[in-house]
């Protein structure tokens, strides 16, 4: 396929979309939550009353992504209206097609956060649960089928490939991202365009660009939803990567934990080459570049990016000192590019809307949007898109729907294993790669765990080091040493049967595990117990025998 | 041909379709032995865990250390050498399901059935894991069963639930 025929395609599937007017659209959510409560028997309730009332021509039913508020799912998006209906089961299809579709109106009482407002939104979009998000990577997700190539190329897919490949340079493209201001989603939060830069210095007749989807942090799952719910996104912004630093080979690392996350990527592959957007002389330029999924086997160390390419070349993923850094000698001793799926997922629409506009939002240092994966002890947990800067008080309460039963906010974990936690007094703090760091905790990938006052924050720092203590991937001896002594010294305070010179040992050790770590899983390991001491010293204290 | 020289196949039989279907996989991946994980994937796929017999076939095959590939297995949450259990029962330790009372899950099927995290029941029949993270942290806590995941769970639902499957009730 070359441009014009793109052009051709995107132009028919955009009048399929919108200018058959009339023509209502019903999104059943499909992500990992809506599937676990059921979306699949709804969605063939559904069908079967379309079907039943004769008005399957009028109505078109589209299997999504992750809409955001999993807690109330199974859910479902009424198109044009933009009417979203909350816990559908089979017992209330019947309702909803009758007045939705037949008749055409709502049903205010089963609309979604019909039990939380005194009075829900029909368009969803104006409730503050959305109103106060901004979605760029998550954009199409939950509108679009991530099944259907054709579905992307209606909503603007492999137009910022096109405009790549045709319109700028390499060193055009390296400029965009670098204007855009956009840091690297995977949580250590460097600057993407200077890495893609780095990238693109070194010379070589082989380069690569990997994809990090091995999300290992519990409580995280923004890119499992981006890869489920728009696997096109992330495979453009891999391409135009490749195009911008050289490549032409890539990898998508993804978790095997994520069956279907790896079956919507490898279908998107296929569908890709298919139509001429992957592979030789893609769109008829003369860039070539193919892209193959690895699968992760559970070790979260292989987030670390030189552990990662060790496992990718099929060995045990153990780190390696840095430098050399990957962008000089990474994969098979080549110049490689690592990104997360979350940056990838961003880069298509910088590059179609200009770096500019990205870095205008967000805050001076941190631009742009981050996704966040809300969970815990809250109303709407589930998956949002906001900002930088937003506050954490915003999240918690104008987009989480405040603390489970009325409870009060007691803390907020953010970063995973490596983070900290934001105790109430921060709840102010602005949601930034720097005010995070200054509170002792990270932004990370993206987890956001709120606990209430039934979290005993000692056991969270307890819970936290032993998941680094497994997963210490044994190479180095203060992390694979140093993260035993503290998970024991912890227990041990857990038990009540820590004196006041446990703590003090606990202390001074956590400081000579951070610094002595090879890399960044030990590096990080005492964060959560360094912040928890730093916020909640009393409860460490309360637990010490006085005998001392 | 290639493959006949570097496999003797003596221990496993060639008609068996795992068998094949590792065979398969090696020859796509041109017998190279970066593809080492990902021919595993395939074997334990087929086999539910990875034989001792599977792993002889693939280092052969590979022409790889047996230690290169022991410590590779080993290494890796996601492979075993033991099988899994008839039924398996997957316990989501993530933090959203930790918070949310993923230990006394793991209390109450402890206390019913006896087989404590990691462990199978002597008749092989069910088998208990936990997992990092299955991100349906939404539904916490999770658990799996048998490849069906059973949203917002409480210790008495996945009680019965596993009784049901181990034949109790």
């Amino acid at each position: 396929m070359n441009r014009q025929e793109l052009k051709t395609i995107i132009q028919a599937e955009k009048n399929r979309e919108f200018s058959q007017t009339g023509k209502q659209k019903i999104c059943v959510c499909c992500g990992a939550g809506c599937l676990s409560s059921g979306a699949e028997e709804v969605m063939k309730k559904l069908q079967e009353e379309i079907k039943a009332r004769g008005i399957e021509h009028e109505v078109e039913v589209i299997p999504t992504g992750c809409m955001g508020p999993c807690n109330q799912g199974p859910l479902l998006k009424c198109l044009p209206g933009y009417n979203m209906y909350q816990k559908v089961d089979c017992s209330n299809i019947e309702k909803i097609v009758q007045s939705q579709l037949v008749e055409k109106k709502p049903l205010e009482d089963l609309l979604l956060f019909a039990d939380l407002r005194e009075k829900p939104f029909l368009d969803a979009r104006e409730d503050p649960y959305f109103k106060k998000q901004l979605k760029i990577a998550l954009k199409d997700c939950g509108t679009l089928n991530p099944e259907r190539i054709e579905d992307y190329l209606a909503h603007d897919g492999y137009v910022a490939l096109d405009k790549a490949l045709f319109e700028l340079s390499p060193e055009e493209v390296i400029a965009e991202v670098k204007h855009s201001r956009i840091r690297g989603r995977g949580g250590a939060g460097y600057p993407t365009g200077l890495k893609w830069e780095s990238v693109y210095k070194y010379v070589n007749d082989q380069k690569y660009v990997i994809c990090n989807g091995d999300e290992g942090d519990p409580g995280a799952f923004m890119d499992r939803s981006v890869l489920e719910g728009n696997p096109h996104r992330v495979l453009e912004g891999m391409c135009i990567a490749g195009y911008a630093i050289g490549a032409s080979k890539g990898f998508a690392y993804i978790r095997g934990e994520y069956p279907l996350a790896i079956k919507r990527f490898e279908q998107a592959i296929k569908q890709a080459k298919k139509m001429g957007l992957l592979g030789s002389h893609i769109l008829g330029s003369s860039f070539s570049f193919d892209i193959e999924v690895r699968i992760g086997a559970g070790a979260f160390v292989c987030g670390e990016e030189t552990a990662l390419i060790a496992s990718i070349e099929g060995k045990r993923g153990t780190p390696k000192p840095r430098p050399p850094f990957p962008a000089e000698s990474g994969l098979w001793g080549k110049p490689t590019l690592i990104n997360n799926v979350e940056t990838f997922a961003a880069i298509a629409p910088i590059i179609r809307n200009g770096g500019e506009w990205y870095s205008e939002i967000g805050t001076p240092k941190s631009a742009g949007t981050k996704v966040f994966a809300l969970a815990g002890k809250i109303n709407n947990a589930g998956l949002i898109e906001v900002p930088m800067g937003t506050t954490l008080r915003e999240i918690v309460f104008d987009i989480g729907g405040g603390i489970q039963h009325g409870e009060e906010f007691k803390a907020a974990q953010t970063g995973g294993p490596s983070g900290g936690c934001i105790p109430a007094a921060h709840l102010d703090v602005k949601m930034d790669y720097e005010s995070l760091v200054s509170l002792g905790s990270i932004m990370g990938s993206g987890g956001l765990i709120i606990m209430d006052k039934s979290s005993d924050m000692v056991d969270v720092a307890r819970f936290f080091m032993e998941f680094c203590m497994d997963e210490s991937c044994g190479k180095c001896v203060p992390c694979r040493v140093g993260t035993r002594m503290l998970h024991d010294l912890l227990q041990k305070i857990c038990d009540n049967k820590a004196t006041r010179i446990d703590l003090d040992r606990l202390e001074e050790l956590a400081v000579y595990v951070k610094e002595a770590s090879l890399c960044g899983l030990g590096g990080s390991a005492p964060n959560p117990l360094l912040s928890t001491l730093r916020h909640f010293r009393e409860e460490y204290e309360s637990r010490m025998l006085t005998h001392d | 041909m290639k493959s006949d020289t570097a496999v003797p196949g003596k221990e496993l039989p060639k008609t068996d379709p795992r068998v094949k279907l590792i065979a398969a996989k090696l020859k796509k991946e041109n017998y190279q032995p970066d593809a080492l994980i990902e021919i595993l994937h395939t074997a334990q796929n087929a086999y539910g865990h990875l034989p001792k017999e599977v792993l002889t076939y693939i280092t052969k095959a590979l022409r790889l250390p047996p230690s290169r590939v022991y410590s590779t297995v080993t290494f890796y949450h996601f492979f075993s050498l033991k099988s899994k259990g008839e039924h398996t029962c997957l316990v989501c330790t993530g933090t959203a399901c930790y918070v949310k009372g993923a230990q006394q899950i793991l209390q109450a099927i402890e206390k019913e059935t006896g087989i404590a995290p990691g462990k199978v029941s002597a008749d092989n029949k069910l088998g208990v894991q936990v997992a990092r993270c299955i991100g349906a942290c939404g539904l916490a806590p999770a658990v799996v069963i048998d490849e069906e995941v059973q949203a917002k769970a409480s210790p008495e639902e996945i009680i019965q639930k596993l009784n049901a499957k181990i034949g109790k009730i």
